[in-house]
């Protein structure tokens, strides 16, 4: 907490007095009502489908269109899209990334129009993206319904936010540190990954966290590259259903699905909390701090 | 300098596919309007009488003001929001509040199109019923999607504003100034990057999004005469004819898609000639 | 710190190499079917081609069948591409695609529904294309509570639209709705959450929907109860035809498995998908 001073005058002290208090007030509804909405999305999620979920609902496979049985083998699928989605996406990411953020200080022309790209990237609709990627990755690069052509259809949806907040972290590295580096006699290459990337690794797994939230919600896009097969994957050249795709099966497609469209959501919900601890604790294990780069006090 | 040059090689190689990856699907999106574009032009998607594909009428411009409406009213929710929410877990949040509510936010950006869209059909939407009609409308489908797109606006800003150096912050205070006039004064001006890419992001994700606007605008093609109108988004309207549309029918979707592409960009090209692109930090 | 992440992305890499390869080839006895079908269509019958094809598969160890959605118009395009085996179409054949062939599975009755604490016993058909065209704006003009009209209707090019089209004799920019939807749990949860709406769905999911608590009701068409029973015995006037569709050549593999589709085998499945089973003698419809 920061601890201000009054100011000298009176009248002006109470003027920013007042003014504190709105923003104060106005900054906490804000985060109540959002934090509130999304307690509520959650327990209603809860409540419809935990009633669902016990071992056998993870482990077993799908049956009666899914009424029955359980929703192991879509765990699978959907744990190996999202393999494949960010083992191609964050090497291309971070390296464009780097690619963006060469010039210190000025911008070049290559630079700002693939910003501009993938803004534009960014707001194609997901059923396109998945009729592209059917067109392109399944039948074009002749990968069929698969997992691979789903992880990589990801990948492509996933580029501009990873992108954007790789660029912003590499940026975000106080230009200091290169200076210092510099002087001392490194080479680019060493003072990207010695210096830049460690510092600015957790912003860009911010991006990572976001992005798998992204790869994990999207369904229109799969339902056309990794398919519709819930059976178990035997490689990742096989169709696999993923879990946002059944739910949506569930909920819109199938009579009576209901209850275990949203038991689904749950196991969903739970699986991004595990990834995002996950995350969490990696960066926290590698002796990466949370947050607060402070400039100039090398 | 050796690995340096094949740094750059590689990267500017990287950053050349992804750049790709949008030509990619532009080509893509031409090459599947093409039958349409040639039997029909441009000028019958805008001057057509309503939009019914199969009685031969396809007239876009109510798909589009929807398209517009909903994601930019999406945006106007989310962006307060979203730097609201990034400055109190920044400024005003005790520590553990701060991380627990970094993880709703991240959560929340996670949750499946599909679950937002039937929270939306079976718990919003009769609460906005009371005002009158079915629930489904434009407004229903703006909230849900402002709600969607809150993250990349939380997240992205968070992290820019955390990156802004400690020292401005502890300068000011010893200043005098207060914890508000520091937010509004030093901070946001100095994060105004981060947050303006993360509003972006946000909106053309919204321009972007299918699912939930399908469950919860009620697509009726007309022009939205009121916030509880309901509306058809360009997307929504590609998902839902897509699977039942006959070969030429399936090609004016496609030209639906190209013309949403070409909104976008005309957006991004505005907005990143006049924000401007430069970088330069503070001293 | 960097020998563990080196350790990592090397196992990711193994892992996903190792998942590269194809399931082994089994060796095929001579009498065994054994082969690979894709069946691509329509989201409504892909439910029940995929739990047919389990039981196909458990007969045929060496069959593997895989279902993918994306729309009966979808499947049709499809198979004439040669990129699917068979196609599914949850409507009979148009004018355009008599080079095909449609072999119908089961049955799909349409009524129309309307909200649980709607006490609206019948709507004669003039009633019903009255309300459709926005000629009648509030139940208590056909004999109900004052309540406005919800008007639910369905997307073009769905063939439940067309049969209800159809029935009733309407073209569709006659029709003036207040929302259109896309499947049919989707106009089920909009009846369900709107006091004064009316729509039409597919018979077997308003009765799946209605067993499991879902508030609302099925009319009757024409005098005659909508339910599943008054389909298969042809007395309900509104049903579509759920079909597997095959271009001019079919491998034995796809003949067989339409051959099990159509046996009375899977009858019982079909009804757990609550369609209607059809009798053999409807076997080929052009």
């Amino acid at each position: 907490m920061i601890v201000t001073p009054e100011a000298t005058s009176r009248t002006i002290g109470r003027q920013h007095f007042k003014r504190e208090v709105c923003v104060t007030v106005a900054v906490w509804s804000a985060a109540v009502s959002v934090i509130g909405i999304l307690i509520w999305i959650l327990v209603d999620i809860a409540v419809r489908g935990l009633a669902e979920i016990n071992l056998k609902f993870l482990t077993e496979d799908v049956q009666n269109a899914g009424r029955e049985g359980g929703i192991g083998p879509i765990i699978l699928s959907t744990g190996l899209i999202l393999l494949v989605c960010l083992v191609v996406s964050i090497p291309l990411s971070v390296g464009t990334a780097i690619a963006l953020t060469e010039r210190v200080g000025q911008d070049t022309w290559f630079a700002r129009n693939v910003r501009r790209s993938l803004d534009v990237l960014a707001g194609v609709p997901s059923i396109v993206f998945g009729l592209f990627g059917n067109a392109f990755f399944a039948i074009g690069l002749g990968l069929g319904y698969s997992i691979l052509s789903g992880g990589l259809t990801l990948a492509c949806m996933v580029l501009p936010i990873l992108i954007r907040t790789s660029e912003h972290a590499i940026r975000a590295v106080p230009a200091e540190y290169g200076y210092a580096a510099t002087a001392l006699g490194m080479k680019r290459t060493a003072i990207l990954f010695h210096v830049v990337l460690p510092v600015a690794m957790p912003a860009i797994m911010v991006g990572v966290v976001l992005s798998i939230g992204r790869a994990l919600a999207e369904t229109a896009a799969l339902i056309f590259t990794s398919g519709y097969v819930a059976r178990t994957p035997e490689s990742l050249l096989d169709s696999g259903r993923s879990l946002s795709v059944h739910i949506y099966d569930l909920a819109m497609n199938v009579p009576g699905g209901g209850s275990r469209a949203y038991a689904t959501a749950c196991v969903l919900v739970a699986i991004l909390v595990l990834i995002n601890a996950a995350t969490a604790l990696l960066l926290r294990l590698a002796g990466w701090q949370n947050r607060n780069i402070s400039g100039g006090s090398l | 300098m050796r690995s340096d040059r094949a740094l750059t090689i590689v990267t500017r190689t990287l950053a050349a596919i992804s750049a790709a990856i949008v030509l990619l699907v532009f080509v893509f999106l031409l090459r599947e309007s093409t039958p349409a574009l040639r039997q029909m032009g441009v000028s019958r998607f805008f001057s057509d009488t309503s939009w019914h594909p199969l009685s031969d009428q396809f007239n876009l411009i109510p798909m589009i003001v929807a398209t517009l409406v909903t994601s930019v009213g999406a945006v106007v929710i989310a962006a307060p929001l979203g730097i609201a929410s990034a400055v109190f877990v920044n400024f005003y949040a005790p520590p553990q509040l701060a991380t627990w509510h970094r993880r709703l936010i991240e959560l929340l950006a996670g949750i499946p199109s599909v679950v937002f869209g039937l929270w939306g059909l079976v718990v919003l939407a009769p609460i906005v019923a009371t005002f009158g009609g079915s629930g489904q409308n434009l407004f229903t489908a703006t909230i849900v999607l402002g709600l969607m797109v809150l993250p990349t606006v939380a997240l992205l800003s968070d992290a820019a504003i955390a990156a802004q150096p400690r020292e401005w912050i502890q300068g000011a205070a010893a200043l005098g100034m207060r914890r508000s006039a520091i937010v509004g004064w030093i901070v946001l001006p100095g994060a105004r990057r981060g947050i303006g890419g993360g509003v972006m992001l946000a909106l053309t994700r919204a321009l972007g999004e299918t699912m939930a606007v399908l469950m919860l605008a009620g697509n009726i093609v007309e022009m939205p005469s009121s916030l509880l109108s309901p509306g058809r988004t360009l997307n929504a309207n590609i998902a839902l004819e897509l699977g039942y549309a006959s070969a030429g029918h399936r090609s004016v979707l496609f030209v639906s898609g190209l013309i949403l592409m070409l909104v976008v960009s005309v957006i991004v090209l505005f907005v990143s000639r006049r924000g401007g692109t430069k970088l330069d930090r503070y001293p | 710190m960097k020998t563990y992440l080196l350790a990592i992305s090397l196992l990711l890499l193994c892992m996903a190499f190792a998942s590269c390869t194809s399931a082994s080839s089994i060796k095929s006895t001579p009498n065994e079917l054994a082969g690979h079908l894709t069946i691509t269509g329509s989201s409504t019958v892909a439910p029940l081609a995929t739990e047919i094809a389990k039981r196909f598969e458990q007969q045929h160890p060496q069959v593997r069948i895989d279902v993918q959605t994306g729309g009966s118009g979808k499947g049709i395009a499809d198979i004439r591409l040669g990129v699917a085996d068979i196609g599914m179409a949850s409507r009979p054949l148009a004018s355009d695609e008599a080079d095909l062939a449609a072999h119908q599975i089961a049955a799909d009755g349409v009524g129309l529904i309307v909200h649980a604490s709607n006490s609206i016993a019948e709507l004669s058909q003039e009633q019903v294309i009255a309300i459709y065209t926005d000629e009648i704006n509030n139940w208590r003009d056909v004999g109900g509570e004052n309540e406005e009209i919800s008007v639910v209707h369905k997307a073009e090019g769905r063939a439940t639209l067309e049969v209800f089209l159809n029935h009733f004799g309407i073209d569709n920019p006659s029709v003036k709705s207040d929302v259109i939807v896309g499947e049919n749990e989707h106009a089920v949860k909009t009846v369900a959450g709107t006091a004064g709406a009316i729509g039409y769905v597919s018979i077997g999911t308003a009765e799946a929907d209605i067993e499991s608590g879902v508030p609302i009701r099925l009319l009757p068409l024409d005098g005659v109860e909508a339910n599943t029973e008054n389909v298969a015995s042809g007395v309900f006037p509104m049903s579509r035809p759920l079909n597997l569709v095959t271009a001019d050549s079919t491998s034995e593999l796809a003949s067989k498995f339409i051959q099990f589709c159509q046996s009375v085998e899977v009858h019982d499945l079909v009804r757990s998908q609550y369609f209607v089973p059809v009798t053999s003698e409807r076997g080929v419809a052009k």
